[in-house]
């Protein structure tokens, strides 16, 4: 129990209270303490990738050998995994390696390594894709649910559609000087609104912070209590 | 625990007396007169350099100050600043083309060795006047405390303060006022729905790391959740896009099952990782969700971009569908196309009303005098701009100690 | 008549993502070329690069974005660098996502193979005037490190050679020796590089972002703690008129090209919201 609760509360508390303090000093001797913290951060950040790597091979291994529907797709993901994986290593990533200097001699330093072929050609392009349903969806939820039910909601119709139409040049065929307009809203209106739910949002990053610093928020350490 | 805050914030403000020394001497150095001769070549319009250790920093930097004499003759020249390594000996310009400027803050020096500045007027025809007006040497000074963070450290020393007194009240038995949240109350329902219809549960943890009080926030929810779902022999499927988040995320899951009496019922691999590219992630979590026909979605945490895609796909699927970010940009997409959505700060306030543990409820009511605080300084700044307006409209009388005021209250939210 | 709200008010989505396709298809086939006002936040960011920063100076772009946001923040990044070339700037990029390194070096050898071209007597040359540092994991981390030691966090640039031996690399250190900053991402990324680079150590910065998440920063922009920002394509192609109006470079560029069909598809929106309502204010009348 004390390996499971106590010892992750009083790191996170001493850690915590340590950072705070070595912000308000600027000696180099907390810079250096700091900046030790940070190589350490950044050495644990690399390992996390392999157990990434291991969740996503075990999910899928798992799906396969248990024939769940769809297991095809998992046969696929293992495949594109393993042949980047493969193309990286022995190709480079950005700039070619010496092995495949040495079997293919007219490869020249430069950028056109395989990986970045798979990365231009494959994900780029597959990537886009799914980003610009987004423009699809939208139409479709304007045209759904985008309706003047209320004062509130055609007020809010209204300024949706001036922003919508001045964000493009477009919109300067309708009237000279719709940019200035939309400036405008997003300024000080769109402004106001967000300034409220961000000083709200901040003051409770803050206390949700100090609450997992002095060990009442226990939460994200499982089990709720 | 009470002992431990009590030692916390003593030792807070024992550190923060003690590293706040006393500002450094200024060395100021007077141009002798015979100097001040105004020639075209032997000009010289500086009448004072000095040289200071800079302020709240590493030891690094120094401030270096010159006064020009006033009442002499138009130049229109320029002036150049020179530092010199006194140990090698070796001169540099640091700064050239000074017209109207007064200081100059050297950045990036050594600890340790000594320093020494002069400056220079320059004609139009790039001429160096044979007179300089030197500082005297000077080696820097590392810092113990940032003094210009004064009010920070105040501000989080008070709002510690306030979180423990609160808690310290509602542990002694005070009731606290907290208005209901629908998303939360819908929670139990929406669980209830997907196990009567025998379908999982998508919950979605953002697509930010854990160093996001949103995900932690989400985190925080999701041990509840996992919980009821253990409860009523659910599934509860948990897509990640950070390593960090999806370990955090099993064992989360996990102590819930094992807390519930059900931890046979828990399966590994429905907290996994899917990748940590934003769209492929997005299109992924739509996959599942067209294969798996989820029942509830909870997205709870910090989303960009992808929110819309992720909530319609959950609304073709005609689940029920809660969420919650503190992404102001994003909410707009999750009111349309959820059911429920939890606002900013709510997300943070969710797992105290979950859990109903005392002590969380009393942190909330920390944020909200927190709040009211800052309201009051902010009406505190308007009246005061306001009056200062008026008065100067109508009289000239004398308001410096309105500008006082407000010269505080700028300096507190600056810092 | 009944029928036909009836009908539209059913209607298959996929006949609005149909409309939509064409209306954005449209103009690349036959393109209207609509003039454009600068706005101040473009404008600014503009300025200073144009201004403040001396030649020789440092720029710093962090590519953040996936391939998805590609189409809206690679013109922005490649109007900036070649801005940085014409001004004699020298340019480092980075990225704290893998995907974003890639994109990254697929904006050098694009900028670097156009400015060379087209200026023969200025030849920009990787590793003296622009690189790429090598990808570090721990993002918030990586940015936080770098206000200590540059040379510390990275080690070699992206193509494995020891960042000392870079002529670029001179009197680079921590952010007290870059000039500028922009960080060109559509998530939360800009959020930690004004929080840690801006807020602990002060680096002036501009924010290159997607038209989605563009409204939120602009609380960061009244504030100061970024002084311009290039929103979405619209950002990018004002970035792109201001080059051209200063003869930075010649021809119309990708953002400006993809203005007509954004033109065009944000017109299909609006009328999609007019249709929508309309429908449902006669289906309200005829309830009641």
């Amino acid at each position: 129990m004390f390996l499971k609760k106590q010892l992750p509360l009083l790191v996170a508390m001493f850690m915590g209270t340590m950072m705070i303090i070595q912000f308000f000093i600027p000696h180099p001797f907390s810079k250096n303490v700091y900046s030790t913290i940070l190589d350490w951060l950044m050495i644990v950040t690399a390992f996390t990738l392999l157990i990434a790597v291991q969740s996503t091979v075990q999910m899928h291994i798992t799906k396969i050998r248990r024939k769940v529907t769809d297991w095809q797709s998992s046969v696929i993901v293992l495949t594109a995994l393993g042949i980047t994986v493969f193309v990286g290593i022995l190709g480079g990533a950005y700039a070619p390696t010496n092995i495949l200097m040495k079997i293919f001699p007219n490869v020249q330093p430069g950028s056109d390594t395989p990986l970045m072929y798979l990365y231009i050609y494959f994900q780029t392009p597959m990537q886009a894709t799914i980003f610009s349903l987004l423009a699809f969806y939208m139409a479709s939820a304007a045209f759904r649910a985008f309706r003047a039910r209320s004062f509130d909601a055609t007020m809010l119709l209204i300024t949706a559609s001036i922003v919508t139409i001045g964000r493009v040049p477009i919109g300067q065929f309708f009237y000279a000087n719709m940019p200035e307009v939309v400036e405008w809203i997003l300024n000080y209106p769109s402004m106001a609104a967000q300034r409220g739910i961000l000083i709200g949002v901040n003051l409770g990053m803050i206390a949700t912070s100090l609450k997992i610093i002095l060990g009442i928020e226990r939460g994200y350490l499982g089990g709720g209590k | 625990m009470k002992k431990m805050l009590i030692t916390l914030f003593l030792f807070l403000i024992t550190m923060s007396v003690v590293f706040a020394e006393t500002d450094n001497t200024l060395i100021p150095v007077i141009a002798d007169s015979s100097d001040l001769i105004i020639d075209e070549f032997n000009y010289c319009g500086i009448e004072s350099i000095e040289v200071k250790d800079a302020p709240n920093d590493d030891g690094t930097a120094l401030l270096i100050r010159w006064e020009k004499i006033k009442d002499v003759e138009e130049f229109d020249g320029t002036y150049s600043l020179y530092r010199i390594n006194v140990e090698t000996g070796k001169e540099r310009r640091i700064k050239e083309l000074i017209t109207n400027e007064t200081e100059y803050t050297d950045q990036g020096l050594y600890r340790n060795i000594a320093y020494k500045y002069y400056i220079v007027a320059v004609n139009n025809d790039f001429q160096i006047s044979t007179v300089r007006v030197y500082t005297e040497e000077i080696t820097t000074t590392p810092n113990w405390f940032k003094k210009d963070k004064i009010i920070l450290l105040l501000m989080i020393i008070v709002y510690i303060l306030m979180i423990v007194l609160l808690v310290h009240t509602v542990r002694k038995g005070k009731k606290l006022f907290l208005r209901r949240l629908a998303g939360i109350d819908a929670l139990d329902e929406a669980v209830g729905r997907a196990t009567e219809m025998g379908k999982p549960i998508l919950y979605i943890p953002g697509i930010s790391t854990m160093s996001d009080i949103a995900t932690i926030a989400s985190l925080n929810i999701l041990g509840p959740v996992a919980k009821k779902v253990a409860e009523y022999e659910s599934r509860i499927i948990v897509p990640n896009r950070d390593p960090i988040v999806m370990t955090v995320a099993k064992e989360i899951v996990k102590e819930a099952f094992t807390e519930a009496g059900k931890p046979d019922a828990y399966d590994d691999n429905d907290v996994f990782f899917l990748t940590d590219s934003q769209f492929g992630y997005a299109a992924a979590v739509n996959g599942i969700m067209v294969r798996e026909k989820p029942a509830t979605n909870l997205l709870l945490g910090m989303f960009y971009a992808e929110s819309l895609l992720l909530a319609e796909m959950g609304n073709t699927i005609g689940a029920i569908q809660i969420a919650g970010t503190d992404a102001v940009t994003q909410l707009p997409f999750f009111i349309t196309s959820c059911d429920y959505t939890l606002i900013g700060e709510e997300l943070y306030a969710a797992s105290a009303y979950l859990s109903n543990e005392p002590v969380l409820m009393g942190s909330i009511k920390a944020q909200d005098y927190m709040k009211a605080i800052i309201i009051c300084f902010m009406i505190l700044f308007l009246t005061v701009f306001l009056t200062n307006g008026i008065i100067n409209l109508f009289t000239d009388a004398d308001i410096g100690f309105f500008d006082g005021i407000m010269n505080v209250i700028r300096f507190v939210f600056n810092t | 008549m009944m029928k036909i709200i009836n009908y539209l008010d059913h209607i298959d989505k996929r006949w609005i993502y149909l409309v939509l396709a064409i209306a954005v298809i449209f103009p690349f086939l036959f393109p209207i070329g609509c003039p454009m006002k600068i706005t101040p936040p473009v404008s600014n960011m503009y300025n200073y690069i144009n201004d403040s920063i001396p030649e020789g100076g440092v720029m710093l772009v962090s590519v953040d974005y996936d391939p998805s946001t590609m189409a809206e923040l690679h013109p922005m990044g490649k109007a900036l660098i070649t801005h940085c070339f014409s001004k004699n700037i020298r340019v480092f990029l980075m990225g704290l996502y893998p995907p974003g390194v890639g994109l990254a070096q697929d904006m050098i050898s694009n900028t670097l193979e156009e400015w060379n071209k087209s200026n023969p007597d200025n030849i920009k040359i990787l590793g003296n005037d622009i690189s790429l540092f090598a990808f570090v994991p721990g993002v918030s981390v990586v940015i936080l490190k770098m206000g200590e030691d540059i040379r510390g966090t990275f080690n070699t640039d992206a193509y494995g050679n020891d960042l000392d031996s870079l002529p670029i690399m001179a009197g680079v250190n921590t952010y007290n020796d870059i000039d500028y900053m922009v960080d060109l991402a559509g998530s939360s990324v800009i959020l930690s590089w004004i929080i840690y680079a801006n807020g602990r150590y002060n680096q002036k910065m501009g924010i290159g972002t997607t038209a989605v998440s563009m409204a939120e920063y602009y609380a960061y922009l009244n504030s100061g703690q970024a002084n311009g920002m290039l929103g979405g394509l619209k950002g990018a192609a004002e970035y792109e008129a201001l080059l051209i109006k200063n003869n930075v470079s010649q021809d119309r560029n990708q953002a400006s090209i993809g203005m007509d069909a954004q033109s065009s598809g944000h017109l299909t929106y609006i009328i999609f919201i007019i249709v929508g309502n309309i429908i449902y204010f006669i289906k309200r009348k005829k309830e009641k």
